[in-house]
């Protein structure tokens, strides 16, 4: 399986280290003619406003939009997760993202950098199964739509959501050395998904 | 569950989520607008650009309150802002304010001669400036999360930066290459503390994100500097002392993110007018480096 990681801005060497310790191939994505080559895609924290900008001077925005509609498989952290979303509240005026998500995301929702954290939460009804999330100037999940799967809450606002092929956190994984969430995106949304496809 | 602020991590991560950007200097709500739709990561509020600083002279000092405040309210991006070296009641004020970052910089007037803020006791991260790597391991000693190597700032000449990189560069590697029983001579020589060096012997990388600042004016200077292997780079008077900001500022996004290919480089420097009129570094007499401070 070949993964992409979107490389315009953001941390992109985390979320690449992140998945080839789930032993996929990351590649880092930059051109339409790469993200041809890839059957998956993560998009990585940074900020969403200069990603989504980037992506239309430099031609990939309609093509990842166009993949996302297609079921490619794809996982956003916080800024990932702004860009997978419908609707952004709290957005720069005229913000876009490449949509498919059918949630509302409030940007920087948890407050601004001093209110970032970090804390134990139960990720997909794992209780007992706690995994360590970096909320930085974070967003979180103010509606659901139809068909879309809350894995995980803080405060009774949804960080972590699933529908279909695509997967979004509002918290960073890729900064904590534990993969179980790149893992999951890997082993439980993206293979199953391309299996089904071949 | 327990929700902890301000840890290294948290810090630390914030610094992650800039890299590939471009970190704008701002002295109003208008400008960091422009650098907003430009595709700035962050905005650096200050009064006075570097430029302006070096042409007025006087006692550079934190920023107007209000003005921080008008910046945090018109754009949506991470808001920075500069505390004097030393100033630990600037950086607290500024803590208050919600500023997302604080730069502990030479660009302002030092408040202290011998010792940098204390900047573990502080929930908001902080991002400060090198010359050189030992002086890039006191800074994140004192809890630094974040380093730039010093350019001279508010000239347009980018030599001072090119060398500091090439600077903390090559110490690394040199570090790197070293056995570990020299590691005890190199942090004593360094000036650093030895869990720090080792720590870079090891990874062959700083702790933190690097970034690199002062005299970046044009697309190329970017994409040099992301090429000696800066994280990303923080522009000051460059975009707006320069003809035209807006168009300057989104070329200087683009050649930062493609720095690697020429040809989006060369695209980006089309047209775009005239750049800040420039001071060459050797003009400048010495007790006028700002990058000279720090210690």
């Amino acid at each position: 399986m070949k993964v992409g990681v979107l490389a315009l801005q953001g941390d992109v060497r985390e979320h690449i280290s992140s998945l080839i310790a789930c032993g996929v191939t990351p590649m880092s994505i930059r051109r339409p003619v790469e993200l041809e080559q890839v059957d998956a895609l993560v998009l990585p924290g940074g900020e969403s406003t200069t990603i989504a900008q980037l992506s239309e001077v430099f031609g990939i925005f309609e093509q990842i939009k166009d993949r996302i509609a297609d079921g490619m498989p794809i996982y956003g952290s916080c800024a990932g997760m702004i860009l997978l979303a419908n609707e952004i509240l709290d957005a720069k005026q005229g913000q876009k993202s490449f949509g498919g998500l059918d949630i509302t995301v409030r940007r920087n929702a948890f407050g601004r950098q001093v209110d970032s954290f970090e804390s134990d939460i139960a990720f997909d009804d794992g209780a007992a199964n706690l995994v360590r999330a970096v909320f930085i100037r974070a967003p979180w999940v103010e509606r659901v739509g139809a068909g879309v799967r809350v894995l995980a809450s803080v405060d009774e606002h949804p960080v972590a959501v699933r529908s279909q092929t695509i997967f979004a956190t509002s918290f960073h994984p890729e900064l904590t050395g534990d993969h179980r969430i790149h893992r999951y995106f890997i082993e439980e949304v993206a293979r199953p998904a391309l299996e089904k496809v071949k | 569950m327990t929700e902890v602020t301000g840890t290294a991590r948290v810090k630390r991560g914030m610094a992650e989520m800039l890299k590939g950007g471009v970190i704008m200097d701002v002295v109003n709500a208008e400008q960091a607008k422009i650098a907003e739709d430009a595709g700035a990561v962050a905005v650096m509020a200050l009064e006075r650009v570097p430029a302006d600083i070096r042409a007025q002279g006087g006692v550079a000092r934190m920023s107007d309150p209000d003005m921080i405040e008008k910046i945090q309210a018109a754009v949506s991006i991470p808001v920075m802002a500069k505390a004097r070296i030393g100033h630990f009641v600037e950086a607290q004020v500024l803590q208050s304010l919600g500023v997302d970052y604080i730069d502990e910089s030479e660009v302002l007037t030092p408040s202290d001669y011998e010792n940098h803020i204390d900047k573990w006791g502080f929930t908001i991260p902080f991002v400060c400036g090198a010359t050189n790597l030992g002086e890039a391991l006191r800074r994140i000693n004192e809890g630094a999360a974040m380093i730039r190597s010093k350019g001279e700032a508010g000239t347009g000449d980018v030599s001072n930066a090119m060398m500091h990189m090439r600077k903390i560069g090559g110490e690394i590697r040199r570090l790197s290459s070293m056995r570990e029983d020299e590691l005890y001579v190199a942090a004593k020589e360094l000036q650093a503390p030895y869990a720090l060096v080792k720590e870079v012997a090891e990874t062959g990388k700083l702790p933190v994100v690097l970034f690199t600042a002062g005299g970046i004016a044009t697309p190329a200077d970017a994409a040099l500097m992301m090429s000696m292997g800066a994280d990303g780079v923080f522009i000051g008077s460059g975009i707006f002392k320069s003809g035209n900001p807006a168009q300057r500022a989104a070329a200087c996004v683009k050649a930062t993110t493609f720095w690697d290919d020429p040809k989006v480089v060369a695209d980006a420097s089309r047209g775009l007018g005239e750049a800040m009129v420039g001071i060459n570094v050797a003009d400048l007499p010495a007790p006028h480096r700002l990058s000279e401070r720090g210690w």
